[in-house]
């Protein structure tokens, strides 16, 4: 290291610089006025992308931008595919055991959405012609319990369920028994919603996990995240102490009905890696959707 | 990458503390760290660009130029500014009127149920006799939720099981209030989105009916730049009077808090801190922006301390502290008040400059080292603990065996003991001259 080693990299950095104003210029492409990227930034920045997956994406705009040629693609179109190629390979279904059932855990923060999450997958796998259970193992919240029995009427789909204040771990016990009675496809666990900064609430999903896998070894097969769209940076924080406590095997991104966009995605993926399996659009059982990186990019830029 | 707040801000601290001189130039810097910090906050971008303007301006005045120390005098100012925005102070709901009606609205999963019955929790506290309303009639078991919330409480709810009009359930609520003498009544309504017309339709209608006196966005403090939609689009609909932070125990930096006060213009009432029924409070704007400064919390902590901790324990302790007369026993207390705090993360987070100090760091071996100590001293014998110099090799062995740990940490825990009994006579010592020199000299304001 030291001078000359400094010098290199000044004069590289130069010399990037002089090669990508003669490119532009060879290729007669437009040079960028600060007004269009200024619109992107704050289109991404109104979207939750956050401010490193923001610059990034910006800066890829500006080099492919310019050095397109004249009849490129306008800015927004060029970022459109740039978010499109950073989810590739996000999207991911349900996985399911060759034989016996398979085990799928749903953990998230509070207001997530988890119940109508557990719901919605029991009435897609029913609606593919498997056979589901539902374990509410929210003893802590409310009617949730209720909650998620009310649903299983609804659905045709049993539930196995604790009484308000119950050991979660038991639940989940006793519902991969009954899975394993019943020979289900699928069983949902509903755990309940935990702050992933509350060190003892994680501690008692990493001990309804332990539990799972003794019953039934390799259990929870899935364990999703479930996401709330609206949600801000802390998503990333909230993926990475869940992902810390439980491993993650996937991401459920709900209430993208609305305006939010659920840019954070963008950010986990980054970091996490984790494939986004489904999205949540609306109230109603069907409401849940693959995901599609196509239209997940062309959805962040609409009606900016 | 994504540092919360405090830690950015206190970045761009360190290079404003340097600063000898304000000038447009050495600001820009520091204020361009300022926005990248409130934008990962999730201030909403537009909120935050004005801040920076007004901060910037106010920053350049004559006043500052003429200050000794500019640098501080812009923490100052952003401290301030931000205050501002959040509103300058705490506000309370204006409940006039027999029966008072508050409005519960939001968003999915929020937090309207639990707040509701929070604030009635509250407002009975406070003298008031509240009626919950269960008016979420599409989520299943809505309803039930707020009987069981009520039932803890025991305050009554009205709920109407299958009825699926709200207004309906309004009115019949609002002849139940007045047969069983209830003065306020808070509505629970159903999660849904700003931009759903029939929906937030329906609440207009039911705020037409009701007439109430106050309207309340509760707002997840997670919420990212959405927060200026849903504010806005709320209280176009149904002008809200105030709002509601949820989720401010998690460590979400809460910048929907400043998005939505600068778009309605409307106060935040009120905090919930944590799952159980009596974790809400007053939203104190002055607190939480030296939250988000990352000056800590010192307020909250001295208030949880005061709540877990006897004044006159606490003066007992400190006379022993004083004479030096500090004993394994008195150890074991100190633990274990310690411990009724709360955990060490959520105490170290509310000193300044302590979000930064945790990051990375694992407390939770900090404290399982706390409760070994603890089963240490508990196998010791009522004499040992007021005389630990009596503590020959025979009786460590049976300790060690008793609380089932090596004998090396009998003695590991009886030299740090040591080491703390040496300090604290010398800090009893150094307290009793400054008493001499007239007091200790006053803290440097941050």
């Amino acid at each position: 290291m030291g001078l000359f080693q400094k010098l290199k990299e000044g004069l590289f950095k130069t010399q990037s610089k002089l090669a990508h104003e003669i490119k532009r210029i060879v290729t007669a492409s437009p040079k960028l006025t600060s007004g269009g990227l200024d619109e992107l930034e704050a289109a991404l920045i109104a979207a939750d992308l956050g401010l490193a997956m923001t610059a990034q994406i910006v800066a890829a705009v500006k080099h492919s931008y310019e050095t397109q040629g004249r009849a490129g693609l306008d800015v927004f179109a060029i970022a459109r595919a740039e978010v499109e190629r950073s989810l590739a390979g996000a999207a991911g279904d349900l996985r399911r055991l060759p034989d016996g059932v398979t085990v799928v855990s749903l953990v998230g923060v509070n207001g997530t959405g988890k119940t109508t999450t557990a719901a919605k997958l029991a009435h897609l796998v029913q609606s593919r012609g498997q056979t589901a259970l539902l374990a509410a193992c929210d003893t802590f919240r409310a009617a949730a319990v209720e909650q998620l029995k009310l649903w299983g009427e609804r659905l045709k789909v049993p539930v196995v369920a604790g009484a308000r204040g119950a050991d979660p771990a038991s639940v989940a016990h006793d519902s991969i028994a009954a899975a394993l009675a019943r020979k289900s496809d699928y069983l949902f666990i509903d755990t309940a919603g935990r702050l992933h900064t509350k060190h003892n609430l994680m501690k008692e999903l990493q001990k309804v996990h332990r539990v799972m896998d003794k019953k039934l070894p390799g259990a929870p097969h899935e364990t999703l995240l479930v996401l709330d769209a609206s949600t801000g940076m802390n998503a990333l924080t909230q993926a990475r102490e869940f992902n810390k406590s439980v491993p993650l095997t996937g991401l459920v991104i709900t209430k993208l009905d609305g305006t939010s966009k659920g840019g954070m995605v963008i950010a986990i993926q980054r970091e996490l890696g984790l494939p986004v399996k489904f999205i949540g659009v609306g109230e109603k059982p069907d409401d849940l959707q693959p995901f599609d990186a196509k239209q997940f990019a062309q959805a962040l830029f609409d009606e900016r | 990458m994504f540092d919360a707040l405090s830690q950015r801000l206190q970045n761009a601290f360190r290079n404003l503390r340097g600063l000898g001189k304000i000038s447009e130039s050495n600001t820009a810097d520091a204020l361009r760290e300022v926005r990248m910090a409130l934008l990962e906050a999730d201030v909403n971008f537009k909120v935050a660009k004005d801040f920076i303007e007004a901060v910037r301006v106010k920053a350049l005045g004559e006043d500052v130029a003429q200050s000794i120390q500019p640098g501080q005098q812009i923490i100052k100012i952003i401290h301030d500014e931000l205050v501002r925005l959040l509103g300058s102070a705490n506000s309370g709901l204006a409940l006039s009127g027999n029966p008072s009606c508050v409005i519960l609205v939001g968003l999915h999963g929020s937090g309207k149920t639990t707040s509701c019955a929070k604030l009635g929790r509250l407002l009975h506290k406070q003298g008031r006799t509240p009626l919950l309303v269960a008016a979420d009639v599409y989520r299943p078991a809505a309803m039930e939720q707020l009987e069981t919330l009520g039932r803890q409480l025991e305050l009554p709810v009205f709920a109407r099981h299958g009825e699926t009009d709200v207004l309906r359930i309004a009115r019949e609520a609002l002849d139940f209030a007045r047969q069983i003498n209830r003065n306020t009544l808070i509505f629970d309504t159903a999660g849904r989105l700003q931009i759903d017309e029939p929906l937030v339709r329906e609440l207009a209608r039911l705020r037409e009916l009701v007439q109430p006196q106050e309207v309340l966005l509760v707002l997840d403090a997670a919420t990212g730049q959405e927060a200026v939609n849903v504010a806005t689009h709320f209280d176009q609909a149904l002008h809200i009077t105030g709002a509601i932070l949820t989720k401010l125990d998690g460590d979400a930096r809460g910048g929907a808090a400043l998005s939505l006060r600068a778009v309605t213009g409307q106060p935040i009432k009120f905090a919930g801190v944590g799952e159980k029924l009596d974790e809400f409070e007053a939203f104190h704007p002055e607190r939480m922006a030296s939250r988000i400064l990352g000056m800590g919390d010192v307020v909250s902590l001295v208030e949880k301390a005061a709540e877990a901790v006897d004044a006159d324990d606490a003066r007992r302790m400190e006379e022993k502290l004083r004479k030096g007369q500090f004993t394994l026993e008195d150890f074991l207390e100190q633990l274990r008040q310690m411990k009724k705090l709360g955990s060490l993360e959520s105490l170290v987070s509310m000193l300044p400059g302590g979000a930064e100090m945790l990051k990375g760091a694992d407390l939770s071996k900090q404290e399982k080292d706390f409760r070994r100590m603890e089963g240490i001293i508990c196998a010791m014998t009522p004499q040992e603990r007021r005389a630990p110099a009596i503590l020959n090799a025979k009786r460590r062995i049976r300790i060690a065996k008793g609380s089932g740990v090596q004998v090396a940490e009998v003695n590991n825990l009886l030299n740090r003991f040591g080491q703390m009994q040496q300090m604290m006579k010398k800090m009893g010592k150094f307290q009793k001259m400054m008493g001499r020199m007239g007091g200790m000299p006053p803290m440097p304001r941050r």
